[in-house]
């Protein structure tokens, strides 16, 4: 056997396709992936200036911010954030984060480009509709970066968009701003569903022969089970946010009570949708993190089949907790009790998943690759984020943190902590197979250290915050007397957050830097068993030169008597020695 | 410097800490075993010269274990949240001799209606209050809230309550203040441009101030309302 993987078959048929068929409207998976990957770098990095305005605001309340001089006078009055561009500030950072940042990076991107490649298929079931899903996200995009400019500004009024306050523009002042806002997240939720129609069809339908469901890579399960997720809560929320936008264009009443409307079925449809969603951002970055420990640590993931039915399990739980959002809502507290019950249920599966990564770190041969570090990152902070959930499942607990900045440290912890850290794995880890070059590992170490540090600062002093009682959205907290011992806090994690945003520079620049004069990347550099390993770097259109077949599961490192620490799916394991198994 | 819980004033916040201080404890020591463990991993199994990676696939047994060991205390959890829950939330348990107030909430104000001398909400001597919620110390009270336009919560944070008030509902709160003093209360959700500024006190008076207190208010009080443009809540209004 020659050493694993490395075979390139030869590239036979030429790519005549035209410039902008290859690299614009591309059916490619791979191209579409890389697409995505930029346009949500885009908008992490507009979620990420948008967070550094709040951030002033809140630890210099009321002091001119620096360059806030350039803001046209309706927004920033003498530089100085006014309290309707801070809320919109608020509104539009978790908008862009969540629908334009992360969820495209970890489902737009890995999902489009691991897929096919990890399943042994030539591209997508349905490319063209696949090509769709990236060119809807364009108009998306604008639309909701253009609400930033209309007459009365975008909206103010959250990114869980609470109604009254977002139908009813004489609230806000908000006409024409939350308008385009719903009629992004429309177009959001079609490009969501087509992308994934077809990554559901693809792992059903093009699975390679012998790639079984239970030889998948844990990221092929997670971002097919994400992609489950996304098509039952996504049209619920498509559906309550077109009734939203009849409730301010048209003149209906679903979400206002003067007319037997219901504020809080505004509630119970957004969070139906919403707390899926939190599964949809977290389930890919569990994925991608099982595959990169287990190449980091040199050992078959532990608990395979216990990692997959945990996902099943958190998928399947997902849909029966999101009343915990509404603890103290006014709903029925009886019906906040089943909801307590779940969530708190919830946590098991969660926790049976950090088990299994200690258990495949435990006797293994760590390799601290910048992947690897921050898939490390990912699972240190993801229990703080889980524990710290455990807070908010007890109802009565809730009911002081609810609101507060206990729960923006929490969904920080999980969403950036969490989600984040897994993202920046993934680019560091499949970067070479992108683009067949690879990113400078000191530079990504320096970037992981310096981001993890700013990272920590910045969002753990929030559980602080929160106790003391400080409430979320607020566009000064020293209004309050009892806050206003708290203000050193709110002056040291501005700081750190400025810091940590500057950390970002590194990264850019790592890519930059790549992209122009890096290394040439080997085919297979983290010495992966992936069948994305076995073709060239870039691969080419069509992947595969011949179907390849698997032969066992994802994660055959260090298996005994092997000639190399890997053994990639296409080829056989060697025959067992006497005595095992 | 104050930089944890406020002081506690009201009947269900010393329960709502000791909670809370349970569910610290707990996950500060699941927090500090797993981190530590996958510390001491991360240096006992790091890469050298000489050892491999064991191929370990898993064990059923650790499995079991660690899925029985979290189901068994964090459904323990959920079964000691369920009471306190309960006794704070769910109208039916509320104390019947409680003294009922009524609060509507408008953007960035709060309008508390009083039962005025004779303790009954509802009738000719009921006056208003704008922003400022006067209660006698170590007796119940049940606020029937409303909002008039957008979802607002109140929050009294040195009482630990949290309730949103939502057009067209009428939701029910039970106080019981344990402590005089002034405390802040607060919008919680966000209901506008000028949420942040959302800001109420309570009052807690012996029985003896709230008396003196209610004396001063007669005279006051029609002025007082008629200012704010509202009627009290309740049928009788003048």
């Amino acid at each position: 056997m020659t050493a694993a993987g490395t075979a390139v078959p030869a590239h036979t048929h030429v790519d005549d396709r035209p410039f902008i068929r290859k690299y614009v409207f591309s059916t490619d998976h791979k191209i579409i992936g890389i697409q995505f990957l930029f346009l949500s770098l885009f908008f992490l990095l507009v979620g990420g200036l948008l967070a550094m305005g709040i951030r002033w605001q809140l630890g210099f309340p009321g002091q001119a911010m620096p360059l806030g001089g350039w803001l046209p006078e309706g927004v920033a009055p003498g530089g100085v954030v006014s309290p309707k561009t801070y809320i919109g500030l608020v509104t539009m950072h978790g908008t862009f984060m969540i629908f334009f940042a992360v969820m495209p990076l970890l489902v737009g991107v890995f999902a489009n480009y691991l897929i096919p490649l990890k399943i042994g298929a030539p591209d997508m079931a349905f490319p063209r509709l696949n090509m769709w899903s990236f060119w809807l996200m364009i108009p998306s995009g604008l639309l909701m970066t253009a609400s930033l400019f209309v007459l009365g500004g975008s909206s103010v009024a959250g990114w869980t968009v609470y109604a009254p306050l977002s139908n009813t523009p004489d609230y806000t002042g908000v006409h024409l701003g939350q308008q385009l806002w719903c009629l992004s997240i429309v177009i959001f939720g079609l490009s969501s569903l087509l992308g994934s129609v077809n990554y559901i069809t693809t792992v059903i339908n093009l699975r390679a022969p012998g790639m079984t469901w239970f030889r998948l890579p844990l990221s092929v399960w997670a971002l097919f089970i994400t992609a489950v997720l996304a098509i039952l809560a996504v049209p619920v929320l498509a559906g309550a946010v077109i009734m939203l936008f009849f409730d301010q264009t048209i003149g209906t009443h679903f979400y206002l009570p003067a007319s037997g409307g219901q504020p809080l079925m505004w509630q119970h449809l957004f969070w139906f949708f919403g707390h899926p969603e939190v599964y949809i951002l977290i389930l890919p970055a569990m994925g991608i993190v099982s595959d990169i420990i287990a190449n980091g640590a040199r050992k078959p993931i532990f608990g395979y089949v216990s990692m997959v039915w945990a996902m099943i399990g958190i998928a399947f739980l997902g849909f029966i907790v999101w009343g915990h959002h509404m603890f103290q809502s006014g709903m029925n507290p009886t019906l906040a009790s089943a909801f307590m019950v779940s969530t708190i249920v919830i946590a098991v599966p969660s926790a049976i998943k950090v088990f299994n990564w200690l258990g495949t770190l435990w006797r293994g041969s760590i390799h601290f690759t910048t992947p690897m570090l921050n898939a490390l990152a990912f699972v240190s902070m993801f229990i703080i984020g889980g524990l710290s959930g455990i807070f908010m499942a007890s109802t009565p607990v809730d009911m002081y943190i609810h609101g507060t900045y206990f729960i923006v440290a929490h969904i920080h912890y999980v969403l950036f902590g969490g989600s984040l850290f897994a993202i920046y794995a993934g680019i560091y880890f499949w970067f070479p197979k992108m683009f067949g070059k690879q990113l400078d590992e000191r530079l990504g170490k320096v970037h992981f250290a310096l981001t993890f540090v700013f990272y920590n600062l910045t969002f753990f002093p929030m559980h602080i915050l929160g106790l003391g009682g400080e409430m979320r959205r607020i566009y000064d907290p020293t209004v309050y007397d009892y806050l206003k011992p708290m203000q050193p806090i709110n002056v040291f994690i501005t700081v750190s957050a400025f810091l940590l945003f500057a950390s970002q520079i590194v990264m850019a620049w790592n890519i930059v830097r790549t992209l122009a004069r890096g290394k040439k990347a080997d085919v297979n550099p983290w010495h992966d068993c992936g069948l994305e390993w076995t073709v060239p770097s870039p691969p080419p259109h069509g992947n595969f030169e011949t179907t390849p077949t698997v032969y066992h599961g994802p994660y055959e490192f260090s298996v005994p008597g092997a000639p190399a620490d890997y053994v990639p799916v296409n080829q056989p394991l060697p025959a067992v020695p006497e005595g095992r198994r | 410097m104050h930089w944890w819980f406020p002081g506690n004033a009201s009947s269900v916040g010393g329960k709502v800490d000791s909670l809370f201080y349970v569910i610290l404890y707990i996950t500060g020591a699941v927090f500090v075993l797993v981190e530590a463990t996958l510390l001491v991993f991360l240096v006992r199994y790091r890469r050298k010269s000489g050892r491999t990676a064991e191929h370990v696939e898993g064990s059923t047994r650790a499995e079991i274990i660690w899925t029985a060991i979290p189901a068994v205390i964090l459904v323990t959890l959920a079964l000691v949240s369920q009471p306190l829950w309960s006794k704070i939330k769910d109208s039916d348990t509320y104390p019947r001799n409680a003294v009922h107030v009524g609060l509507e909430a408008k953007q960035f104000e709060w309008h508390f209606t009083y039962p005025g001398p004779d303790g009954k909400l509802g009738d000719d001597d009921d006056f208003m209050k704008k922003d400022t919620l006067h209660l006698v110390v170590d007796r119940d009270y049940v606020l029937e809230m409303t909002a008039r336009d957008v979802v607002h919560s109140l929050f009294i944070p040195a009482f630990r309550l949290k309730q949103d008030l939502v057009p067209g509902m009428d939701i029910r709160m039970w106080i019981k203040p344990t402590r005089t003093g002034t405390f802040e209360m607060a919008c919680s959700e966000l209901c506008g441009l000028g949420h942040y500024r959302m800001r109420g006190v309570v009052v807690v008076h012996t029985p003896q101030d709230y008396a003196a207190w209610l004396v001063s208010q007669g005279a006051a009080s029609a002025a007082d309302s008629a200012a704010a443009g509202l009627t009290p809540s309740g049928k009788g209004a003048p």
